[in-house]
Formats: C-alpha cells, sequence, structure tokens
C-alpha cells in the first residue's frame, strides 16, 4: 500500500477548481517530488494530505489514515516543513527543538536533532537571529522531531547557501534511505533532478506528468550546445540532416538521440565553419527542458 | 514531559523573554499603582487613592495579561505560521487553548504576587475583604478579556492586530473604572462604560475586597455575560491561518 494515496481529489474555493479530480501515490522509502507553476494545485493537495484543507471530492489517505477524520493518529507519523516561518520569533534553536519533540509519543533527542542539521552552535540563537539557511534547518529538524514515516517538505533548499543545500540533501535522503515516504514540494528543478525518485507535475489544477525521471525524460533525447551567436542554422541543418533550433542568445538544440555519427557531423561542420564549440551536452532532457515542454511555460 | 506541559513550558519562555509584554504585564500596573497612590491627580472620591485603586488596578493587570498580551502574541503567531505548523503535530487545540489559558494564569498569579504586596506597602488596608469572590471575578474576567482578545487576533493581520488591541486597551483603561470613577464620566458615556467588562471587573473587585462596588448585582451578570459571549466570539470567528 502507498504510503499516500490521493484519489480523484477535488477542492474548490467557492467557484474556482483549484484541484481537479487528481490522483497519484507516493511510496514509502522513496522521495515523490511535487512540481508546478504558482497555482497549479500543488499545496492545496499537499495541504489535503497533511489535513489542513478538506477535499470538496475525491479519497486521500496518508499512511492509511484519513488526514480530515484521524489528523491526530496521523500527527503522530507525520512530518512537516512548511515553506516559511512556523516558529515564534523570539524562540531559542534548542528550546523550539525540544518543544516540537516532546509534542510527539516517539518524539527524537533534542540535542541529537540540533547537531543533525547542524545547528549546535547556534542552539541558543532565536529564529529571528538565524540566517535564512539555518532557518529553513531548524525547521527540517522540526519535521524530524516526530521521526515520520511521512514528510512533506515544502522547499526545503529555497535560500539555503551550497554547503547548507548539501547537508539538507543528505538528511532527506537518509529520510527516505530510513524507510520514510518523503514528498517534497518545490520549483527549484535542479533539487528535484538531484533528490526524487519520482516526479508529479501539477498544471492548472491537474497532474500532467507523473513517473521516475527516467520515465518522463523517454523518448526527449536532445544535442545542446552552444556556439557564436550567429551560425547558419539552414546550412547546419542541410550538412547535418537535422534541424538546430536556437534557445537562448548562444544556445542551440537538436532534438535527437545522440548518435556518435550525428555528433561528429556536427563537430566537423562547426570547425568547417570556423565556430566554436563552448559547451555540448548531450543525452536525456533536463528536468527543467520537461517541465518546460509539458507545462509550456516557465518553472515558476 | 507530556504535551501541555512543554506547551504550557514554551508559553511562559516567550512570555519571559518578551520586554513589551513584560512592560505591558506587570511594569505598567506596577507603576500606575505607585504614581496615582503617591500622586494624588486621579478624582477617586476616597480619603486615601490607594482604596480606589488598588481593585483597579489588578483588574488592569487582568486585562492586560488576558486580552493585550494573549491577544497579541497569539495574533503574531499566527502571522508567523506557529498556529498552522503547531497544527500538524498531536498538541490538538484543546491542549493549546489549555496551556495559553494556563499560561495568563501563571502570569495573573505573578502579577497579584507583586501588585498585592506593593498595593499593601502603600498603605492599603481592605476591610474584610472576599478573597474567594475577587478570584472569581478574575477568572470571569479572564474568561471575557481573553476571548475579546483571541477575537481580535484571530481576524485581524499581525500590525493591525497590535493596535486594535493596544487602542482597545486604552480605551478600556479610561472608560473602565479602572482608575477613573464612573461618577466623573459624562453620564452618556457612564451609562456605556458600566456594561464594558472592564468596568464590570473594577466594580465586582472593589466590592469583593472593598465593599465599595458602584452597582455590584449588575456587575457580576455584565462580567458573566462578557465571560460567556467573548469566548463564543473567539470559537466561532477565530482563523488560525
Amino acid at each position: 500500500m502507498p504510503a499516500v494515496e490521493v484519489d480523484s481529489l477535488t477542492i474548490r474555493y467557492h467557484d474556482l477548481v483549484a484541484v481537479d479530480q487528481v490522483s497519484f501515490a507516493a511510496e514509502a522509502g522513496q522521495i515523490t517530488a511535487v512540481l508546478g507553476p504558482n497555482g497549479a494545485g500543488k499545496t492545496s493537495t499537499i495541504e489535503a494530505c497533511e489535513g489542513y484543507r478538506r477535499p470538496t471530492a475525491g479519497r486521500v489517505r496518508v499512511l492509511g489514515l484519513d488526514p480530515q477524520t484521524q489528523q491526530r493518529q496521523l500527527a503522530e507519523r507525520m512530518g512537516v516543513m512548511l515553506q516559511e516561518g512556523g516558529v515564534y520569533p523570539s524562540a531559542r534553536v534548542a528550546d523550539t527543538v525540544q518543544h516540537y519533540a516532546a509534542l510527539y509519543a516517539r518524539g527524537a533527542n533534542a540535542a541529537e536533532l540540533v547537531e543533525r542539521v547542524g545547528l549546535t552552535s547556534r542552539a541558543k540563537a532565536t529564529w529571528r537571529r538565524l540566517s535564512g539557511g539555518e532557518k529553513q534547518r531548524l525547521s527540517l529538524a522540526l519535521a524530524l522531531a516526530a521521526r515520520p514515516d511521512v514528510a512533506f517538505l515544502d522547499e526545503p533548499t529555497s535560500g539555503v547557501d551550497v554547503n547548507g543545500r548539501d547537508v539538507i540533501r543528505d538528511i532527506v535522503r537518509e529520510l527516505a534511505a530510513g524507510g520514510c515516504a518523503v514528498v517534497l514540494a518545490t520549483h527549484e528543478l535542479d533539487e528535484a533532478e538531484r533528490l526524487a525518485d519520482r516526479v508529479v507535475i501539477f498544471d492548472a489544477g491537474t497532474i500532467i506528468a507523473d513517473g521516475t525521471l527516467a520515465e518522463l525524460r523517454k523518448g526527449h533525447d536532445e544535442i545542446r550546445f552552444r556556439s557564436s551567436p550567429t551560425l547558419d542554422l539552414r546550412d547546419l541543418a542541410a550538412s547535418i540532416g537535422m534541424i538546430a533550433s536556437r534557445v537562448g542568445p548562444d544556445e542551440y538544440v537538436i532534438d535527437a538521440p545522440p548518435h556518435p555519427r550525428l555528433m561528429a557531423q556536427l563537430s566537423t561542420w562547426l570547425a568547417d565553419h570556423d565556430q566554436p564549440l563552448t559547451d555540448l551536452r548531450a543525452g536525456a532532457q533536463r528536468l527543467e527542458d520537461v517541465f518546460r515542454r509539458l507545462t509550456a511555460g516557465d518553472p515558476e | 514531559m507530556s504535551r501541555f506541559t512543554a506547551q504550557l513550558r514554551t508559553e511562559l519562555q516567550l512570555v519571559a523573554r518578551n520586554g513589551e509584554q513584560l512592560l505591558l504585564t506587570l511594569g505598567i500596573p506596577v507603576l500606575l499603582l505607585v504614581f496615582f497612590s503617591l500622586v494624588d491627580v486621579l478624582p477617586t472620591g476616597t480619603d486615601e487613592p490607594i482604596d480606589f485603586l488598588a481593585p483597579g488596578i489588578v483588574a488592569l493587570a487582568v486585562m492586560s495579561t488576558a486580552m493585550v498580551s494573549l491577544g497579541i502574541g497569539t495574533g503574531f503567531e499566527r502571522t508567523y505560521h506557529v498556529l498552522k505548523r503547531l497544527g500538524a503535530t498531536p498538541l490538538g487545540r484543546p491542549r493549546l487553548i489549555a496551556a495559553k489559558i494556563a499560561g495568563v494564569a501563571v502570569v495573573e498569579l505573578a502579577q497579584m504576587v507583586v501588585l498585592v504586596p506593593v498595593a499593601y506597602a502603600l498603605g492599603w488596608r481592605p476591610d474584610d475583604p472576599s478573597w474567594l469572590a475577587a478570584v472569581g471575578g478574575v477568572v470571569l474576567g479572564t474568561l471575557a478579556f481573553a476571548g475579546i482578545g483571541l477575537t481580535l487576533a484571530g481576524r485581524l493581520r499581525g500590525e493591525l492586530n497590535l493596535a486594535a488591541q493596544n487602542g482597545l486597551y486604552l480605551l478600556l483603561l479610561l472608560l473602565g473604572g479602572m482608575v477613573i470613577p464612573f461618577t466623573k464620566l459624562p453620564s452618556g458615556v457612564r451609562q456605556v462604560a458600566k456594561l464594558l467588562p472592564s468596568g464590570a471587573l473594577a466594580d465586582v473587585l472593589r466590592e469583593a475586597l472593598a465593599a465599595a462596588g458602584d452597582q455590584s448585582t449588575t456587575s457580576w451578570l455584565v462580567l458573566g455575560g462578557w465571560a460567556i459571549v467573548a469566548p463564543l466570539a473567539a470559537s466561532t470567528l477565530f482563523r488560525w491561518d
């Protein structure tokens, strides 16, 4: 049985249908990334899973429990990381973690948790004195306080520096490796690409893609390269037998599998025309490209 | 540590760490009590201003803690999504509210521990006081003011809630018979003032502690009414996020 089961979920706000007949599942021991433009319905869906929002129609089960009628039982086993805030501004790091750990029957050891998120040296600092990255790590610690079987993490690495991101990614991976079902809502496609086992993409209140990264990329290989901004694309197409599209001032894409012969033809043409090849990437599409293709818009 | 204890501990830690709240709940009542007892500028209508002021300042302290301090704190907790985050824990609303009420009770106890000896030091000698009735009045007053504070906190945004709580505090302080007797208010205002929770609480406490209430029975009814209506309004209108 999946840890999170959403079946034909619909959420309406007056006349607005925010979520329309959405179904997906998230498995224990996996990281499921939920992506989508603003207003796509992902936050409403996750809030229905957390018990914050009542579905207009459809069925939601988390760890086999109804988040509306069995919220207290679910809360014992659920970790939640809000996108922002959620902590008393004048509360100290150690006190906050101790407070939350005490709210759960099998709460984590507060001192160990503070150390795990790398905030031991900031244990006496108040929330308002923490940096953006430190706040995110404290929020993550609160999500871990339950020793959760399911964790909903909203933008966990937003505003975090490179080292802080590594700490958070390691913790999220450990969490999943320990059997927890991690549901990760993020705008940062790079983050989802690094962490997710499975990706669910929302758009306009519906799910437009649901699968592993490999499944979403299947059949969408490409050759992406950078060169001079003034390439003669018609001549290039005549030479290699494929159309290259300009996707940036000096960036080009050929929608084709990276066959060695095609790569050689491209390199030869650039060399013959005395054009530079400053960057070359061939193979599966990046998640960002998959996302753009599916939503036909910006990842934001 | 039980969940209730953990939440209560946090509530008290936050009060102790918040200088503004300490000023509001302890500093201002003590300052008003000392100043107006020593400087006879208020038309208290008594030979010793402290006889009028002591019950009124106790009422003021209850209002400061149960309405303003609780209301402002809870309003900001809503703004900062603290309540939303707690909503995803096994704490539950009843325990959260119980911990907040217990926190208010602890602060009120601390206020009384400070205010009553200060009043005695200033010469207050209540004649045959009914402490039981006074405690009853404080309990009803706490319910009434907490209901008002949480109603505002549950509907208004952080800064607007802050302004509304402070504005209402000042209004109830001036019109509530706490430091200025009802008899000194214009007649039209006086009738309205007697229906305010602050006026009713001050009158009830003055009757309980000094047998000097203005309209004791009516004040008990008014205070009891507020103690029912305000928490009901809070529970109906309060938004957690």
